[in-house]
């Protein structure tokens, strides 16, 4: 249990410093609020104005995004394969086809139903 | 051979579908097909029973297993029959009486528009009654027992537009219930005792359960037996039976279904004969009964109450000679078989002479009938006097044995048994003969027929003119034949068991027998016998016969009136039983709503309460079920933690 | 420069022995041929959206899925004929899978579920034509704003969402392999395949649109949550052990194990076991909707579409016990005395709170909801018995539970007014007086849930208690009785309501549905009555696969 006695107490500063910080700066700091000042941090651009009604973001960043990830990862599992590719064999080339396969039906899929028309 | 057993059942079952299910459109024909199934069923009795007759004494069992019905563990109950000599008896008896009172029924029921009805619940007693006789099981036995109960509650009722007979059916079926609750308690007592409800392995091992416990067994069964038997002090249904149509109250209500009791109790013989208490009780209960309905005959104008009565007292003679144990067994079945015979052919005749007088039942307004009934008056009077005793008829055969068996009970059991036996024996000559001279003999005393409009109590269907003298006329041919038929059994019956002691060689297989050590001989009882009888039936023709009747009754002495008042039993049930059982499910109800009520909807209540506050805390928001699973995590772990640390 | 990466890759992996081969993993595609079957069936689905036309699609998709299911089902059954339920059974894909009797069991039960709701899904008679087209339970365009011009335009344009087969596919797949895994990955990795498509499946309803994507999203943070805490305990019990196969974590529970010398430091620390064991096992709580992990059942069920509840209800709570009855048997028996309090906790709370929250429930799906978290903690009780009886009776349960809650849901679909389904208890008064069959069906399936005898409920429930009972559990059966007593008050109340009261003037109608649901909900009354009245074939059935392999 010694070991962890250090990192609990390295917590607990953090923890101490972080609501004392904020805490403090409520307490001493100035309060002249701006527009710029109320605004929603967005990596110190300007924010994205939000459409009217709720505020939703085309559903198209998100197949994007998806579909960026899911070739990713197939990426991911041909790597160690290609290194591999020798010893795996011709086991190792079917398994990898159907692998592919899979994920160029979900890739069909998509692009039959209009999922990569951006308009 | 074995398999007939079931047709035995089956096609007065098959009849009971037929009629009830297939409705109006049968009405022509009904009566009919109950008939052809009720002699279908006596002719496969009697095929069987010629063929036991070809079989060695020791093989004439036969058993049919149809189906395990409840198997469960331990648990067993079996669809199964054993049909032995016992079972036999009651089948003919059954069938035989059972199939004459169905062609009695066509004629007598011809006016009425429920005739298709009627045959199909005639039919299903059939069934109900061979069920209980045939099973091999006494939760079978149990089964025929609840049908039998459901089949007189169906015919006393017939006329339900009566409200006093549908009063009396649910006074039958409700005094019943006390005694099969008896039974059913018995048969559960029997299963936790023996494990089985099968009859072979409970009367093997009859005698090794406690004394305690088989004089239990023994009490309740009896009280189921006093129940169906109409005994003391179960009785004051039989009486009022009497509301349903005659035939129903020939052939179930003295034939047949009250014997049911004797029946049951000579069939669990072997517990009786390992419980001296219970057997000691049912001679009580028969001896008493005995007297009761004998006395209460006496007193009654009602000539199917008078008859009742009779019942009762006979089948008093039955049970006491069933409680004398192996000495009287036999003879306990062999007058109820001739019993059969004479008091379903009594009441046949009742029947027919309450169809010719405008269906008057007042005896006191009969008399001189014999001039315009001669069938009627020749088949009553036989059946009068075998019921009487009278030397060569069938119950001086059987009935002079059971005196003779209480005798030999011995002891000062033996003497008051007997002692009671004889003195019923005169009284039964007294009622007897007064029912004979009331209706037959001396002056007509008829009066004009009641208004049927203003009188609820009259059957339907039969041609009453109000104002006008009735037209007394012998009874149509379906009607009479029955009753030679019968009046033929009441005449020979006895004599041709007793010859060479048939009946007693062809039970004793089943029931055993023993002589018992009688303190007085044979001729002795039968001079005795005769002495009483004669004393009894001088007594009832020098008080009916020579002297004109009145038509309304005198007032009476208080015994009289407490007679004709069924002894006061109605009173009594009345005062301890209803008004006690009212004060006490007052008392009940009470405590149900302060009580069990109040302890119940608390619980509901504070349920509900709870359920309503645990509901707030589904609230809806995500981020508190989120809180809620991660709490419940971290108790989870925490107690999982805890666990190995206590 | 191969050369180079070669050797950082062999230095990475260990610097004593230099790999020379990832050995060729060894597949047995025979034994795990059901759950290819049936993904297969799914990537096929997938290929029918992408390639056929759209009025093709719906007959195309039925085929596929119900084919790919009754041959699934086929490939059990042969498996099990052949013996890989008792003498035969294994562990096959390197370690990865279980083919032994209570994962063909459950396998078995979980097609035959889907079937079933398979059915359900394609029913397209209830609700009124839309535009001259016939269409079922489910949005016409999932991705179109609720109200907004789009989906008016998809359900002019006829759309439907032909794609909840493949999904109900892919969560049949996950759900085979969820009770069947043998090791942490495999767990958690077929948890996550049939939750995602279960989340999207609850945001797809045609009617009360918002209603079912808050449900969906409801179902998917918490469930999210519930997939972290497992893969954290995952983690812990790595750290325990060194291993993630339940075998392996077995005997190091049992000291029978080999030290892994790298992990000697945690490797055996008890806290990690306790913590790691507790997190694994909140995360399959969540799933049976186990209280206090419940609290997402009664919204979720509400919201989601109603064949999938009936489905998710049904299948999610065999693939999930199962899953625990495994864990809870082959990897953590050694630390029982650990873990058995605490699951006596939570089976008394489940039992007791789900129970006392029904009683004052006033919607019919909400109210099925709650009586399937009582439901959760009975069946819980046997998972504690911890004995083959305690297996064997869990089984039972199982699936003669799930046919009732199909079936009755089922039923729900039925009860329809102009907004839909009419799920408010208040609307189905008097719906004995004027659709007698259909109420007197419903009726069977609350008095199975009520545990009334000659019902599956009667028999499951007492297969339960009677392994809890001798398990020792003696309170626990106690604690049951009284709840399934408060439980049956509801249930009761229901149909009183249906057959004693007066109908409301203007109430719902039933809608008469095609052969598909009328197939799905005979089944559920088959089913509940054949287990009701002949148990024991099917309790031997359940004995007879109630062994684990290790």
């Amino acid at each position: 249990m010694n070991t962890y006695v250090p990192i609990l107490v390295l917590g607990a500063l953090a923890a101490g410093f972080a609501i004392f910080s904020v805490d403090m700066a409520r307490r001493t700091g100035p309060k002249r609020y701006n527009r710029a000042k109320l605004d929603a941090y967005e990596c110190g651009i300007e924010p994205t104005p939000q459409p009217a009604g709720g505020g939703r973001f085309p559903i198209k960043y998100y197949l994007t995004a998806m579909l960026f990830i899911v070739f990713d990862i197939e990426i991911v599992f041909l790597y160690p394969w290609a290194v591999s590719f020798d010893a795996l064999g011709l086991f190792g080339l079917v398994e990898m086809l159907l692998f592919v396969l899979t994920v160029f039906v979900a890739y069909a899929y998509v692009w039959r139903r209009g999922g990569l028309e951006w308009d | 051979m074995d398999h007939l057993i079931g047709a035995l059942i089956g096609a007065p079952l098959l009849g009971a579908g037929i009629l009830l299910v297939g409705g109006r459109r049968l009405d022509r024909v009904g009566h009919w097909i109950g008939c052809l199934l009720a002699a279908v069923s006596f002719g496969i009795g009697a095929a069987l029973f010629a063929d036991m007759l070809g079989k060695p004494t020791d093989q004439r069992t036969l058993t049919s297993h149809l189906y395990s019905w409840v198997p469960v563990g331990g648990f067993r109950a079996d669809v199964a029959f054993q049909l032995d000599q016992l079972s036999m008896t009651f089948v003919l008896l059954i069938t035989g009486v059972g199939t004459l009172i169905h062609i009695y029924s066509i004629g007598y029921m011809a006016h009425d528009e429920n005739r298709r009805r009627f045959f199909g619940y005639l039919n299903l007693f059939l069934a109900a009654m061979l069920l209980l006789v045939l099973a091999d099981n006494y939760l079978l036995l149990y089964v025929g027992w609840e049908g039998v109960g459901l089949a007189s509650y169906l015919l006393i009722g017939f006329w339900q537009h009566k409200p006093s007979a549908a009063t009396a059916a649910k006074k039958a079926f409700i005094v019943n219930r006390v005694g099969d609750m008896g039974l059913s308690i018995a048969i559960m007592v029997l299963f936790t005792t023996y494990g089985t409800f099968s009859f072979g392995p409970v009367f093997a091992h009859a005698t090794g359960a406690s004394q305690a416990k088989l004089t239990v067994i023994g009490l309740l069964l009896l009280l189921g037996a006093c129940g169906k038997s109409a005994q003391v002090p179960l009785q004051s249904w039989l009486g009022d039976a009497m509301e349903g149509p005659t035939p129903v109250s020939a052939l179930i209500h003295a034939a047949t279904m009250v014997t049911a009791g004797v029946y049951l109790v000579t069939r669990s013989g072997a517990i009786f004969n390992a419980a001296p208490t219970a057997q000691l009780a049912v001679c009580v209960v028969g001896a008493v009964t005995l007297m009761f309905g004998a006395i209460v005959g006496c007193a009654k104008d009602d000539i199917k109450k008078a008859l009742a009565g009779s019942t009762m007292s006979q089948i008093g003679y039955m049970m006491l000679a069933a409680g004398l144990g192996p000495i009287g067994y036999v003879f306990a079945i062999m007058h109820l078989v001739t019993h059969g015979f004479f008091k379903a052919g009594l009441f046949l005749g009742a029947g027919s002479v309450m169809h010719g007088m405008n269906d008057e039942v007042d005896m006191r307004k009969y008399g001189g009938l014999r001039r315009y009934m001669p069938i009627t008056y020749v088949t009553f009077g036989l059946g009068y006097l075998a019921i009487i005793g009278f030397p060569g008829l069938s119950g001086y055969w059987s009935k002079d044995k059971i005196i003779e068996a209480a005798f030999a009970k011995g002891g000062t059991e033996g003497w008051i048994l007997g002692g009671v036996a004889l003195l019923g024996a005169g009284i039964t000559a007294y009622y007897m003969t007064r029912v004979m001279v009331l209706t037959f003999f001396g002056e007509e005393r008829w009066e004009p027929a009641p208004d049927p409009d203003k009188t609820p109590g009259v059957e339907p269907g039969i041609e009453v003119h109000p104002g006008e003298l009735p037209h007394p006329h012998e009874s149509p041919r379906s009607m009479t034949i029955p009753m030679v038929i019968l009046a033929f059994g009441s005449v020979f019956a006895g004599g041709l068991f007793s010859i060479n002691s048939a009946f007693l060689k062809w039970l004793e297989p089943v029931t055993g027998h023993s002589e018992g050590h009688s303190p007085v001989s044979t001729w002795e009882v039968t001079a005795a016998t005769l002495v009483v009888l004669v004393v009894g039936g001088a007594l009832a023709w020098a008080q009916y016969g020579r002297r004109p009747v009145p038509v309304t009754a005198p007032r009476g002495s208080l015994v009289t009136r407490a007679a004709r008042r069924d002894l006061l039993q109605d009173d009594f049930n009345h005062i301890v039983l209803v008004r006690g059982g009212e004060h006490l499910t007052r008392s009940l109800v009470y405590l149900d709503h302060s009580l069990v009520d109040g302890a119940v909807n608390g619980t509901a209540a504070s349920v509900g309460g709870l359920s309503a506050r645990l509901r707030q805390v589904q609230n809806g928001y995500v981020r508190s079920y989120a809180v809620s699973m991660l709490g419940g995590t971290a108790v989870l772990v925490a107690a999982t933690l805890l666990m190995r640390a206590v | 420069m191969t050369g180079t990466i070669h050797s950082l890759w062999t230095t990475a992996a260990d610097s004593a022995t230099p790999l020379d081969k990832i050995p060729t993993p060894k597949i047995e595609y025979a034994q795990l041929s059901p759950v290819l079957i049936v993904f297969g069936a799914a990537v096929l689905g997938i290929l029918v959206e992408a390639l056929l036309p759209r009025r093709s699609r719906y007959i195309a998709q039925l085929g596929v899925s119900v084919t790919g299911l009754a041959a699934a089902f086929a490939a059990i059954v042969a498996l099990a004929a052949d013996g890989y339920a008792s003498a035969k059974s294994h562990i096959a894909a390197m370690g990865a899978v279980a083919v032994d009797g209570p994962a063909l069991f459950l396998q078995g039960t979980i097609v035959l579920v889907a079937l079933v709701a398979a059915f359900t899904f394609a029913e397209r008679r209830l609700d009124p034509l839309a535009h001259g087209r016939r269409v079922d339970s489910f949005a016409a365009q999932g991705s179109t704003v609720p109200g907004s011009e789009q989906e008016k335009r998809a359900v002019r344009a006829g759309f439907t969402t032909t794609e909840v087969f493949p999904l109900l596919l892919f969560a049949v797949g996950g759900m085979m392999i969820f009770p069947a895994a043998n090791d942490l990955l495999t767990l958690f990795v077929s948890l996550e395949v049939f939750s995602l498509p279960l989340y999207l499946l609850c945001a797809l309803a045609r009617r009360h649109r918002l209603l079912s994507q808050e449900a969906a999203v409801k179902y998917f943070l918490l469930g999210a949550f519930s997939s972290a805490i497992l893969l954290f305990g995952v983690a812990l019990l790595y750290g325990y052990a060194g291993t993630i196969s339940y075998g392996g974590i077995a005997d190091v529970i049992s000291g029978t194990a080999k030290m892994t010398p790298a992990l000697a430091n945690t490797t055996a620390n008890d806290s990690l076991l306790l913590i790691g064991g507790a997190m694994v096992v909140v995360g399959l709580l969540f799933k049976v909707a186990a209280v206090p992990f419940h609290m997402w059942t009664p919204d979720v069920y509400q919201g989601a579409p109603t064949p999938v509840t009936g489905f998710m209800a049904a299948a999610t709570k065999v693939a999930a016990f199962g899953a625990l009855l495994r864990l809870l048997y082959v990897v953590l028996p050694g630390i029982r005395w650990d873990w058995r309090p605490v699951m006596w906790g939570v089976a008394i709370a489940t039992m007791v709170i789900g129970a006392i929250i029904a009683v004052t429930q006033t919607d019919v799906k909400r109210l099925l909801a709650y009586s399937s978290i009582a439901h959760a903690g009975f069946i819980l009780a046997g998972v504690i018995a911890l004995s083959p009886d305690g297996v064997s009776s869990v089984l039972f349960y199982l699936a003669a539970y799930s046919f009732v809650t199909l079936g009755a849901f089922a039923v729900v679909t039925l009860v329809r007014d102009a907004g839909g389904e009419a799920t408010h208890l208040s609307r189905w008064a008097g719906l004995g007086r004027r659709s007698p069959l259909v109420a007197a069906v419903f009726a069977v399936f609350l008095l199975a849930f009520a545990g009334i005898p000659l019902t599956s409920g009667f028999a499951g429930k007492f297969a339960v208690f009677k392994a809890a009972a001798q398990g020792g559990a003696v309170p626990l059966v106690i604690i049951g009785v009284i709840s399934s007593a408060i439980a049956a008050f509801f249930y009761i109340r229901v149909i009183v309501l249906m057959f004693f009261s007066e109908p409301q003037p203007g109430g719902p109608s039933v809608a008469v549905p095609s052969a598909l649901t009328s197939t799905a909900i005979a089944a559920g009354v088959a089913v509940t009555l054949a287990l009701g009245v002949a148990p024991q074939y099917f309790l031997d059935l359940a004995g007879k696969a109630s062994v684990f392999v290790r």
